[in-house]
């Protein structure tokens, strides 16, 4: 699975928003990945460093400053109308908010369906046998077809949305925090949802979160974002194991353990201050004012973005 | 030593136009000085409505104390007046929410506010309430107090504001302080800071804390004992190590296992099928045993009575029953 083709491509993908006066906020500033297919590529980050952008980003919810997007091969950055609505069928998304991401006004089966029209995927009985399937597919009822959003739970609503983002038979989904706003043991059927339609149909997921223990548990690679820049990419369980730059340390160990054995005798990096600065970022590297390491070079030098072990990327001068 | 909080058979009810619902069907726990108790359960199940009755904030109507008893320092809250209440908010028991940016006044510089509490229950002059504002400020670990002070709360980062908060709810010294899911807001490297600042403003103060949160892993760190709601009631309530570690009842050792763990070997998932009940019209019987995959015939009839398995652990599950000997070593099995 991992030594698979490339569906994805994201070279030098920069998203800015002009907020007046001059000021300028950097929310994607320079992220290049690569996302195979059939994979799950985890993103994490703090909230403000940028994850979610990227993501609207990249299925062209936003239209991106600078890079470029290429996908199967095919350069699609430029595209826009007719010749762009093949790829939106390709590239689906799953919001975070099950409450707000869904048409209160349209059945579920509308919902739905709308997907399968604007594509004219199917209609009349086939239409509805294609929602029945659907529904069925998430682990809803045919009957729920009828009903609408605020009829149902906030997890079953999300399987509404996952339902939604399937109905085009798309091949890479944005799945952005499709779980925060869920109760913990519903979160737990949503991820085994997830990971069963993967299998089943083959998707490749890129899933933006910050719950780290989540994120490595659904994903093949795990990449973290700070203030905009990928800071390091690995293989989920050797980024947990062996985290090399300072930013991933300081998360790994923020992450509450569900054991209070365990809890006490874990070593701590504490980090000061919170994320600030995508506005005017520092010189040099961008993590250096909470850094508990920093040297000198990082306050002058912007790190590079390197591979220091097989597979293993990182953007931290330290790191040997 | 005698609790500080003392909660008994507490039922609270909302009245709407659909009928009636029991948020809180018979709660029973106590907090004991310095202690630092957590409430653990998922939406709608109760856990931030009792909070809430304890503090006097439920508004009625609609909502509705049914039954039941608050003793803080041995006094009933329930027989107090409004007036009575006003000074033991804020001034014996504080309180911090989940959304500091909702929570806090936007018209009102933080000072302001955290000096609001000392001139209503300590008579302090304005200017010596602004100067201890200042100090809370530096005990909270807010860097420039002095600018800080003048500052609005739109002017602070998520942790900050939280922060701020923390500064307001300690600024009389309560005896006790409920902090309402006090991190879901915040990014983790900001809930870690906001966990160790309690702690240690737990150690320092001596105040007992009642930490309202469906997060097992912040509870690990900072609480002694663990309270676990389901559909308003409690389902098991014991010392922290005992809940973790000998876990008795189905829908813990859910919750405990929907949480996956980290650096390890990737177990699948197990999750709780289902939803919670509907609490309209909550089921004869255990509440859990609709979705619990240990249950019983009994289990949907009857309404299993509070065990103690070992001092202080209390479960209200069935299978602890001397007859469910049998069915609890196939489940542990």
């Amino acid at each position: 699975m991992m030594q698979g083709e490339i569906l994805l491509e994201i070279k030098g993908l920069k998203k800015y928003f002009n907020l007046g006066h001059g000021r300028v906020l950097k929310a994607v500033d320079n992220i290049n990945l690569k996302i195979k297919k059939g994979e799950t590529l985890g993103l994490v980050g703090e909230s403000g460093c940028g994850k979610s952008t990227a993501g609207r980003t990249i299925v062209r919810l936003y239209e991106p400053t600078e890079g470029s997007l290429i996908f199967e091969g095919e350069d699609i950055t430029g595209l826009s109308g007719s010749r762009l609505k093949p790829f939106r069928r390709k590239l689906q998304m799953i919001f975070q908010d099950p409450y707000a991401s869904l048409n209160p006004r349209m059945t579920v089966g509308d919902i739905i369906g709308e997907a399968l029209d604007i594509h004219k995927l199917a209609r009349g009985a086939g239409r509805q046998e294609r929602i029945v399937e659907l529904l069925r597919l998430v682990g809803l009822n045919p009957e729920h077809a009828n009903r609408f959003p605020h009829e149902f739970s906030g997890g079953q609503r999300q399987r509404v949305g996952i339902a939604r983002a399937l109905a085009v038979e798309p091949q890479l989904i944005v799945c952005d925090e499709p779980i925060s706003a869920l109760d913990v043991s519903i979160q737990a059927q949503v991820v085994n949802l997830l990971k069963e339609l993967q299998n089943r149909l083959g998707l490749t997921y890129l899933f933006i979160a910050h719950d780290l223990s989540m994120v490595q548990y659904i994903s093949d690679r795990v990449a973290v974002m700070y203030l905009g820049q990928v800071v390091e990419l690995a293989d989920s369980l050797e980024l947990y194991a062996k985290p090399l730059h300072p930013y991933t340390k300081a998360l790994m160990s923020a992450i509450p353990v569900a054991d209070p054995d365990e809890a006490a005798k874990r070593e701590r990096v504490a980090l000061q201050g919170d994320t600030s600065g995508a506005i005017d970022p520092v010189p040099g590297c961008r993590f250096q004012p909470r850094c508990p390491v920093a040297k000198e070079i990082c306050r002058q030098q912007e790190p590079e973005y390197r591979e220091v072990k097989e597979r293993h990327f990182v953007a931290c001068h330290l790191v040997v | 030593m005698r609790p500080i909080l003392e909660i008994k058979n507490l039922q609270v009810a909302f009245d709407t136009y659909a009928g009636e619902v029991k948020a809180v069907r018979g709660v029973s726990y106590t907090v004991n000085p310095g202690e630092a108790v957590a409430v653990v359960g998922e939406s709608g199940c109760g856990k931030s409505v009792t909070a809430q009755t304890v503090m006097g904030l439920i508004p009625s109507p609609p909502g509705r104390v049914v039954a039941g008893q608050i003793l803080f320092d041995g006094q009933d809250l329930l027989n107090f007046t409004e007036r009575q209440m006003q000074g033991v908010r804020g001034n014996q028991i504080g309180m911090i929410f989940q959304d500091p940016m909702t929570s806090l006044n936007p018209t009102m510089t933080v000072g302001r506010q955290i000096a609001e509490g000392l001139r209503k229950h300590q008579s302090l002059p304005a200017d010596q309430a602004l100067e201890q504002a200042k100090e809370m400020l530096k005990m909270v670990g807010i860097p420039h107090p002095d600018r800080r002070l003048n500052q609005y709360p739109h002017e602070f980062s998520g942790g900050m504001r939280q922060r701020a908060m923390i500064a307001t709810a300690l600024a009389c010294r309560p005896k006790l302080l409920i902090a309402d899911e006090p991190t879901t807001a915040l990014d983790v490297t900001i809930q870690d800071q906001i966990i160790d600042l309690m702690r240690n403003l737990q150690r320092q103060l001596g105040m007992a804390i009642v930490l309202i949160t469906h997060d097992l892993g912040v509870v690990a760190g900072l609480c002694s004992r663990v309270v676990v709601m389901y559909a308003g009631q409690i389902m098991e309530a014991g010392p922290v190590r005992e809940i973790y570690y000998r876990t008795q009842h189905p829908y813990t050792r859910g919750l405990l296992a929907s949480v996956p763990k980290t650096g390890k070997e990737r177990k699948p998932l197990v999750s709780i099928p289902g939803t919670p009940p509907d609490l309209f019209s909550p089921p004869p019987g255990c509440p859990f045993a609709p979705r619990c995959s240990h249950a019983m015939k009994v289990c949907g009839q009857l309404v299993p009575q509070e065990q103690e398995v070992s001092p202080g652990h209390r479960v209200a599950c069935w299978l602890t029953h001397p007859l469910a000997q049998y069915r609890k070593q196939e489940v542990a099995g």
